[in-house]
């Protein structure tokens, strides 16, 4: 086990600056997550933790220790790939055991343990097999037995399960999870699925070109988005966005489709407009009066049921918004539906900065 | 179109492009059989009275074991040293932070566009100053270098196929970037190995112009150019040529043969992404 930090790290390939400046400890233990969209150099920062690529500027710590000269082989890290890397000319056992034996490790112990770690992942009956008699579920279970066997002081995955099928996806997110409390050994997780994010990791950072937008815990991060990127990215479906008018700026009053409306904030806006972000969650759409908070009638656009509620895209004047729906209401496209937003759950973001106000 | 015929059609074109290809070996075959009298005369297309005496006689009036074992040391030497050099360097080529990577394969092409007879002179010259002449090691390392660049292209290109992914985790799991090529990459690049290793052992087997011109006696005399100076007495000794070259086609035969199915797989891998 080993914390991690970054001192003023910086990566580029040739001229082409991928992280332009990372300052970031992981606690020893913890489960911590880079999330962000493709290209932000999350994995980047996994094969640097690695030892897989040479950091351009600043040090890399485990524990107290500089390691940025140190080879893979010397930082003790255990690696799961996205496409699992298996070597294919070996078997299930030769695979796990690999390892080990690079480490010279007498055969005896190498035995001991992969039917140790074998029984863990459920994968007893298929040690002989080689990758490609097995299934992807199965593959995984190999690359991920691979890695916990030597105990490393880090783990690093690299969207270990965005190859697999929805829904084993869940079942080894768990299975991952339950393995992280079991071990607890430092991991550190690169995926691009914000929902596996939040529900794997103690802390998560969320990264942009590079650039860490908000570093905390899943709930954290949820509740306070620190700009309008980190809002828009945490939360499935997505933040509506508004664009609104300031009326007022002693004590602030904005217009949100023709509402009034006062929401608290930390900073005051400079220009005279603002983004208001909601979550879908918080707007409610229903066929039904309610008469609270603010309330408006709008067009059924699209309904996509999910199970125990539905998802409902409505035009609501000139604007567009994604809301939520009773599964009981069955509204025709095009109906007329009563909206109704949540008004302390509207988040306002500076237009320009992106910041959260 | 009936079927039927669609399949005698097919067979039929097959038929004769085996003949097209085969043609000229079932006739040194035929040829050999044949006894001197027969050999010139045409018909009969088939020998009346076939005879052994042609094979008896390479191996009884000239050194052609010594010769075959010439061949044989000096493809061999060739294919091994092609194969341990090429594959590092197409490993560092493929794999490692190496700049200037396509300046490089750019110029190890560049070593096989040279005609050999405008190198021969040269290479005499260096071969003879080296006091190689006539030895095994002039050719072998004459041929190594010309058939290094075909070795570094296909090596290099299989090397590249396997994913990176895969020599990422051999580095993880605590290979150093050699061990990491002797255990993962090397093994998974079987078909490619082979496939060059056939290739560089058909061309050191059947080379003629630089074997005529850098040996002089049966001390490292490779099988082509024995064939070639087979003393005749009044004649050129059309049968036991045709003898002996159907016995010096007999090793390359077996080796594709034993190896056709890796072969195959090394000349068409990567066509279809698979």
């Amino acid at each position: 086990m080993a914390r991690i930090r970054f001192e003023n790290l910086r990566k580029a390939f040739k001229d082409v600056v991928v992280i332009p400046r990372l300052e970031l400890t992981i606690h020893e233990g913890e489960f911590f997550t880079f999330v962000g969209p493709s290209g932000c150099g999350k994995s980047t920062i996994l094969n640097i933790i690695a030892g897989l690529e040479p950091a351009t500027e600043g040090k890399i710590y485990f524990d107290d220790k500089v390691v940025n000269d140190l080879s893979p082989k010397e930082r003790d890290v255990a690696m799961v790939f996205q496409s699992y890397a298996l070597y294919p000319h070996m078997t299930v056992y030769e695979n796990m055991a690999f390892p080990l034996k690079m480490k010279k490790t007498p055969k005896k112990i190498i035995e001991g343990d992969v039917e140790r770690v074998a029984s863990i992942i459920g994968l007893k009956e298929l040690l002989q097999r080689r990758p490609k008699e097995l299934s992807g579920g199965q593959r995984q279970r190999v690359a991920l037995g691979r890695a916990i066997i030597r105990k490393p002081k880090v783990f690093l995955m690299d969207e270990p399960l965005s190859n697999l099928d929805a829904r084993l996806r869940v079942e080894m997110r768990a299975e991952l999870k339950r393995l992280h409390q079991g071990l607890r050994i430092t991991t550190v997780y690169v995926t691009h699925d914000q929902a596996e994010a939040m529900s794997l990791s103690d802390r998560l950072a969320i990264l942009n070109r590079g650039e860490i937008q908000q570093c905390g815990t899943p709930m954290e991060i949820y509740q306070k988005p620190l700009n309008i990127f980190v809002a828009g990215f945490i939360g499935s479906p997505p933040m509506n966005f508004f664009r609104c008018a300031v009326k007022r700026h002693q004590p602030l009053e904005i217009d949100l489709n023709g509402f009034n409306l006062s929401p608290c904030v930390e900073s005051m806006p400079q220009g005279d407009s603002v983004v208001a972000g909601i979550r879908p969650e918080d707007i409610i759409v229903s066929e039904q009066r309610i008469e609270k908070d603010i309330e408006d009638t709008g067009n059924v656009e699209l309904v996509e049921p999910v199970g125990s509620f539905s998802w409902v895209d409505v035009r609501w004047g000139g604007i567009k918004a994604r809301g939520i729906l009773d599964v009981k209401e069955k509204p025709a496209i095009g109906g007329h539906v009563m909206i109704r937003v949540k008004k302390d759950k509207v988040f306002l973001f500076d237009p320009d900065s992106g910041r959260r106000l | 179109m009936n079927p039927k015929f669609k399949v005698v059609g097919l067979y039929l074109l097959l038929a004769l492009t085996i003949l097209y290809c085969s043609g000229p070996l079932l006739w040194q075959f035929i040829t050999s059989l044949k006894p001197d009298a027969e050999i010139v005369r045409i018909p009969p297309l088939l020998p009346q009275n076939t005879t052994v005496d042609h094979y008896v006689s390479i191996f009884k009036g000239h050194p052609f074991l010594r010769i075959i074992l010439n061949s044989a040391v000096v493809a061999a030497s060739t294919t091994l040293l092609s194969l341990i050099i090429g594959s590092l360097a197409a490993f560092g080529l493929a794999r490692l932070n190496i700049r200037y990577k396509a300046l490089i394969l750019g110029f190890v092409l560049s070593v096989s566009m040279f005609p050999p007879i405008a190198t021969v002179s040269p290479l005499y010259l260096i071969i003879r100053a080296l006091g190689l002449r006539d030895t095994w090691w002039a050719l072998i390392i004459t041929y190594t270098t010309f058939s290094l660049p075909l070795a570094i292209w296909i090596l290099t290109n299989f090397f590249r196929e396997i994913p990176d992914e895969i020599y990422r985790a051999a580095r993880v799991d605590g290979c150093s970037p050699f061990q990491a090529f002797y255990k993962i990459i090397l093994p998974l690049s079987a078909p490619g190995v082979f496939a060059t290793a056939v290739l560089v052992f058909i061309f050191s087997w059947n080379e003629f112009l630089f074997a005529l011109t850098f040996t002089s006696t049966t001390a490292s005399r490779t099988i082509p150019v024995g064939i070639a100076l087979f003393p005749g007495l009044h004649e050129v000794p059309w049968g036991d040529i045709a003898a002996a070259s159907v016995v010096v086609t007999i090793p390359l035969i077996v080796l594709i043969f034993a190896f056709q199915r890796r072969i195959i797989e090394g000349l068409t891998a990567g066509a279809v992404k698979g």
